[in-house]
């Protein structure tokens, strides 16, 4: 009979999760290259193909001392992917690649140190969703902590960002800083300035990664979803505001109070203190209505809803609204700030205005307006300039004054065809939250966050004004019957499901089929 | 130019003898060939033989020092046909491909060469795009080395291995006149590793000697009476001649256990994962010490009767590892044991599952599975409660919860462990030691085996509500890509003139089918989306379009697709995106690219051999960002009442490849101070509302969302980060589809000069006034 002699000496097993463009491939050759000038034998694989455009994948690296290499007399035969319950330390490059870690059970709390940058970068399920689609980052945290022994989360790519170099220099600090390699941090630099690319930068993001790590806190911290909501101040320098603002703290429940100031902000600023009054008049109603309903012991949901919508609905969305904003002087300093703009450097913004002939048409008195409109030759006359988009320079001559003078039509707005419809629609909708809360007050508030749909410009804004119609012609009907609200709420979400309310229109018809 | 140079790696192909080589398999497989004195190299890249092709094309100088000839091929089907220079000389001769689809296209070419057979040795390295990212069918290139009797070398995966397969597999080749694929499994390609060199050789005897000596044999040649013969010599001879060289070079390998009555068979490139997998049973080391006895096929077809025969007998039951289905050499070693007497129980595909990654959780359940039913005693008892029972999704990351204790291991008898290892540094380096598993009596199975939980009850249930929170991340198009806005383009004419039916092709371009695009019905293979668009060729309507990129089109598009239709009078659309790489392989050059190639003939526009097989209706767009006006193309080509196809070219270079050809220019022009501009787009915050149309029709990577910071706005709005490379796609889109003005596309002056800055302060002094006068009104209403 044969025998068989084990020889000692047991790999560290390193799996890196990251997405394409990332440089996960970058951080799996440096720990080899670091490993290998230390005397390790290192072996590291990966699967990039399709999934470096935009997917996600592992790379794994696995390494032993070469001492037991020499003791053992033959090379290891080292593993070519990571097994779940295996795995000693997990990078991930991304919060919810680190999830994905978890999930595919390479995480393990007798084993795994798992690293995870905290940062967010969306996939294109959570973009594009009508509404928010994006994932709770909390749940990973959560489980982070229970299924790893250490589990350091921190914002790597802002320091990456910071020191002006890549995720993977700042994840390479991180590993560094977590201790879990037996190698120094002149090791570790040693090897970002043998791959003698970026290395001032890498080095800077190196040293902001491990000094994050080894100060991480044992428990990682909850992203906060909240909203911060505004604060309500005291006082205003404008005498006509003060008193807008001294109505709103006496007059108002104090859970409604911060988004009343949000919208006090936004009516004003997108007409004038006269178009504020009348928001906190409006809202006042409403909360009389609220409390005539038992709102109180409902912690004023209606008031507060109303405080929001109410703003949105009257600040709508229109031509003179969005050049007044594209002229501002603080948009102006935000673009450089956000292209980062040197003092040295010019920066030109060429907008992207698509109008159609109805928002030119909008922007008319309203009785000339309705005129165009019905005209097929007046209108036919300004579809020929609508057919396509227009690129307008806000930052020259010809282009800002164009866009200032539009804007300059503020005052002429309440005369506007726009304003004329959008009242009628904001009269009716209030019609309706008044004729429902004595009867259903959890459906007059669910009436009032249907306003959500109705936003954007042109297409989308007509998409969404067809499924609000669709839903509040619903709300109506269904008044006075069990669980109204819960129905529209979930007849809300449906319209969120698609572009042209397929999944609204199907519901909308099981709904009538029920009522018949 | 490629999507990776390998300019620096290459050099470690011309190491002296002796030194050691540390890189990538792809990379030890070239200084294999190079070891091995090949005269000439061929092939089609595809993931992931890429990285091969992208060597051998940054190797160029030291494969014409050493009179090696490259080609990039048009197709697998041309690399395959060129072997056919070993059929009469005796000049080596290697070809590379992705499998199994380039092996698809290439079988026509190899069945031939197989059939007349080889002088000089012929090998077909192929990387097979098998399991985890694999982005093609799952099949085995084992069927077409079995029905063409082909030789197919699975190598262990290591750099040693598989260099030592590129130079058996020629000698194989030339002992038994037969062509040899090399298969590497896609992680062997990418794995860095080591291995000793020896020398290059020039070739023996090089090509243009042949062609200065021409032979002919027409008994080489398929044509009867040769082509039956051919069928006999492949059993009686060339089989005989490849089983003999096999045996006496010891390419398969033996290794032996102490538990003797029992071994496993394996393909050699699953050796390092079974190891493991033995390892995590407690019945391996780290260095491939096994108590069971292995049988390690690096050569997997042909089977070698007596091998199985003496590794088999006397066992009483043997397991199979056999990756991918049908268990082609669990059949054959079937029919061995059986006709040669062997009573061994033969196990496989029973214990392992029919189809599959095999990997090294896989097999080591298999292993369990096995040892359970005829080794039980080797297996760790465990001696805990069963596990809990978990949601399916987290049942496969769930094992046994158990600590159990191994048997004793020197209660067999024979088993020698080596006792714990002074502390070698390993341990006493690494902080907490994480992985330091002393060999001592008894073994803790959770130091070795499958992990048990010490995990809270409440883990598992937390790991399988993550599965709805992790986003899937499905491949899309890049930040900036020509592509995107001809999808884009698509959709809006679609949202015109209602569906149709789109047949799509291998390419970047298939990105479509995911979302946000969500477009196409079929792919049937590279070049293949006209073609496969061929039957809806009657009166309807709605015509059928189809989609092909400049890749699939020079290889075989051109004729099988293109042709066709001219030939058929095919009514439809195909849309033809060019642009100028073959982008997904990783960027190489191809016929109609722009680059300037001094070994390529490049710059041969698509449009002339579109033209030239006979296309009337032709459309060029040469700015593929333009959406309204590629939209316009196509909804023009879907209505026009011209017959027969309507071709559209959309042009517009690769953004990857642009951005790593303009990138550098930009820099140094910025650095010499000449006047430069920037662009990047954005979304004015306070003018999105958080809708995503236009994410939805772009899905550009750059393109994302963030929270609106404004508590009137429940949803997150768009915004763009600092990834945007300026293509302009997301305005276009935004421009053609109507949806919101808060597109800008920001232009940043490097360097402005005298006559910029003097525009620009006259146009601040202006707009600043009228700025701060409508600041003032609003400043006073602020609080």
């Amino acid at each position: 009979m044969t025998s068989t002699t084990f020889q000692a000496g047991s790999p560290i097993k390193i799996a890196i999760l990251a997405m394409g463009g990332q440089g996960g491939g970058v951080l799996a050759d440096w720990i080899v290259d670091m490993a290998e000038h230390a005397k390790w034998w290192a072996q590291t694989t990966s699967v990039p193909g399709v999934a470096q455009r935009t997917g996600a994948t592992i790379y794994y690296v696995e390494m032993l001392p070469e001492s037991d290499v020499e003791a053992a007399g033959r090379p290891p035969a080292l593993a070519m992917m990571p097994t779940p319950g295996d795995v000693d330390l997990v990078v991930a490059a991304e919060l919810m690649e680190g999830g994905r870690a978890i999930q595919r059970g390479l995480v393990t709390p007798d084993r795994s140190t798992l690293i995870s940058s905290s940062h967010r970068s969306y996939a294109v399920g959570e973009k594009s969703a009508r509404g928010n689609g994006i994932a709770d980052s909390n749940k990973v945290i959560e489980t982070g902590q229970a299924a790893a022994k250490r589990f350091i989360c921190v914002d790597l790519q802002a320091l990456a960002d910071q020191a002006g170099s890549v995720i993977s220099a700042s994840l390479f600090g991180a590993v560094a800083g977590s201790g879990t390699l037996p190698f120094t941090r002149e090791d570790f630099e040693e090897t970002i300035r043998r791959g003698g690319v970026g290395v001032e930068a890498s080095l800077r993001a190196f040293a902001l990664g491990l000094e994050a790590a080894a100060n991480a806190p044992a428990e990682p911290a909850r992203v906060s979803t909240e909203k911060p909501s505004p604060e309500v101040p005291e006082t205003a320098s404008h005498p006509r505001i003060r008193k807008l603002l001294d109505d709103l703290r006496q007059n108002f429940p104090a859970a409604a109070q911060p988004m009343l100031v949000a919208g006090l902000r936004r009516t004003v600023d997108f007409q004038d203190p006269a178009y504020g009054a009348k928001y906190i008049d409006h809202v006042r109603a409403l909360r009389k209505l609220d409390e005539q309903y038992g709102g109180q012991a409902k912690n004023w949901a209606l008031t507060t809803a109303a405080a929001r919508y109410v703003a949105v609905a009257m600040a709508y969305d229109d031509v003179i609204r969005v050049a007044d904003l594209k002229t501002r002087a603080a948009r102006f300093e935000r673009v450089r700030g956000e292209v980062g703009a040197k003092a040295d450097q010019l920066l030109y913004t060429t907008e992207y205005m698509h109008p159609r002939v109805e928002e030119l048409c909008g922007t008319m008195p309203a009785p000339l307006g309705r005129w165009v409109e019905n005209s097929k030759f007046a209108s036919g006359l300004l579809g020929r300039f609508c057919r396509k988009g227009r690129f307008l320079q806000s930052g020259t001559l010809t282009g800002f004054l164009m866009l200032y003078a539009l804007a300059g039509m503020r005052r002429f707005r309440r005369s506007t065809l726009r304003h004329r419809i959008e009242l009628k629609s904001f009269e009716a909708w209030l019609r309706l939250i008044e004729e429902t809360a004595p009867v259903d007050y959890d459906l007059a508030v669910e009436i009032v966050n249907c306003r959500r749909l109705v936003k954007g410009y042109s297409d989308t804004h007509e998409r969404g004004e067809s499924k609000y119609q669709r839903l509040i012609a619903a709300a109506a009907d269904l008044r006075g019957r069990p669980e109204a609200a819960q129905r529209l709420r979930e007849l809300r979400e449906a319209a969120l499901a698609d572009d042209k309310g397929t999944k609204l229109d199907t519901m909308l018809a099981q709904e009538l089929k029920l009522a018949a | 130019m490629a999507e990776r140079s390998f300019k620096k790696e290459v050099q470690q192909l011309r190491i002296a003898p002796g030194e050691e080589f540390r890189g990538e398999g792809i990379l030890a497989v070239t200084k294999g060939l190079l070891q091995s004195g090949v005269s000439y190299v061929a092939g089609y890249q595809g993931a992931p033989i890429s990285h091969l092709m992208d060597v051998l094309s940054d190797a160029q100088d030291i494969l014409e020092d050493l009179g090696v000839h490259f080609e990039a091929s048009a197709s697998e089907a041309t690399a395959a046909a060129t072997l056919a220079a070993s059929v009469m000389y005796p000049v080596r001769g290697a070809v590379t491909w992705k499998s199994t689809v380039g092996t698809n296209v290439a079988s026509d070419a190899l069945a031939n060469l197989a059939s007349g057979g080889v002088k000089g040795g012929a090998l077909v390295i192929v990387g097979e795009d098998y399991g985890e990212g694999s982005s093609i069918m799952q099949e085995r290139t084992h069927a077409f080395a079995m029905k063409s009797q082909i030789w197919l070398l699975d190598p262990r995966p290591n750099l040693e291995s598989m260099v030592d397969a590129v130079e058996h597999g020629f000698q194989l080749s030339e002992a038994s006149n037969t062509p040899v694929i090399l298969q590497l499994r896609i992680r062997s390609c990418h794995v860095h590793g080591r291995f000793i060199t020896k020398e290059n050789k020039r070739p023996e005897y090089t090509l243009a000697q042949a062609l200065d000596n021409p032979e002919r044999d027409v008994s080489r040649i398929v044509l009867p009476p040769a082509s039956f013969l051919h069928e006999h010599e492949k059993v009686n001879s060339r089989w005989p001649a490849a089983v003999e060289f096999i045996k006496q070079n010891k390419l398969n390998e033996f290794i032996d256990g102490d538990l003797s009555d029992i071994g496993l068979i394996l393909q050699g490139g699953l050796y390092n994962g079974v190891i493991r997998a033995l390892q995590l049973l407690g019945l391996a080391d780290h260095f491939g010490n096994s108590r069971i006895p292995l049988y390690i096929m690096n050569v997997t077809y042909p089977v070698i009767d007596d091998e199985v025969a003496e590794f088999c007998r006397g066992k009483k039951a043997v397991l199979m590892l056999e990756e991918g289905q049908p268990n082609y050499i669990e059949q054959n070693i079937a029919t061995i044991l059986r006709q040669k007497g062997v009573d061994a129980a033969l196990e496989g595909k029973g214990v392992l599952p029919i189809a599959g990654e095999y990997t090294t959780a896989v097999m080591r359940d298999g292993l369990q599975a096995f040892l359970e039913k005829h080794h039980p005693e080797s297996l760790p008892v465990i001696d805990a409660p069963a596990p809990e029972p978990l949601a399916p999704s987290a049942a496969a990351t769930a094992t046994a919860t158990a600590t159990a204790t191994m048997p004793a291991i020197e209660e067999d008898g024979d088993l020698a462990i080596e006792e714990d290892h002074p502390a070698n540094g390993h341990a006493a380096h690494a902080n907490g030691a994480p992985t330091v598993i002393p060999r001592v009596q008894p073994m803790q199975v959770d130091q070795v085996a499958r992990k048990p939980s010490v995990q809270p009850i409440n883990f598992q249930r937390q790991v399988s509500e993550l599965a709805q929170v992790v986003p899937p991340r499905p491949a899309g198009f890049c930040t900036g890509c020509p592509e995107r806005p001809v999808f884009s383009a698509l959709s809006l004419a679609q949202e015109k003139l209602g569906e149709h039916h789109i047949a799509c092709d291998i390419g970047c371009h298939l990105f479509s089918i995911l979302p946000p695009f969500n477009l196409g019905a079929t792919t049937m293979g590279y070049g293949l989306g006209a073609s496969s668009a061929a039957a809806f060729n009657v009166p309807s309507s709605k015509r059928s379009i189809s989609i092909m990129g400049d890749g699939g089109f020079w290889h075989n598009g051109l004729a099988s697709g293109i042709g066709n239709a001219v030939f058929n009078k095919y009514d439809g659309v195909i849309i033809i995106i060019d642009n100028f790489y073959a982008a997904a392989t990783g960027g190489q050059d191809i016929l109609s690219s722009r680059a300037a190639n001094k070994s390529r003939s490049t710059n041969n526009p698509i449009v002339d051999a579109v033209k030239g097989v006979g296309v009337k209706w032709v459309r060029v767009l040469d700015r593929t960002y333009s959406v309204s006006k590629v939209q316009a193309a196509i909804e023009e080509a879907l209505t026009t009442p011209e017959k027969g196809p309507k071709v559209i070219i959309a042009q517009s270079e690769c953004m990857l490849n642009k951005q790593r050809r303009l990138k550098p220019q930009f820099r140094a022009a910025v650095k010499e101070g000449k006047r430069v501009v920037k662009e990047r787009f954005g979304v004015d915050p306070d003018v999105c509302t958080g809708d995503h149309a236009c994410i939805r029709l772009s899905g550009c990577p750059s393109l994302t969302i963030k929270d609106s910071g404004d508590p009137l706005k429940e949803d997150p709005i768009a915004h763009v980060d600092n990834t945007c490379v300026g293509c302009g796609n997301c305005g276009e889109v935004a421009h053609a589809a109507v949806l919101c003005p808060s597109f800008y596309r920001a232009d940043l002056i490097h360097n402005p000069t005298q006559w910029d800055l003097f525009k620009a302060k006259v146009r601040q002094r202006v707009i600043g006034l009228l700025q701060s006068r409508r600041s003032q009104r609003l400043n006073q209403y602020s609080f």
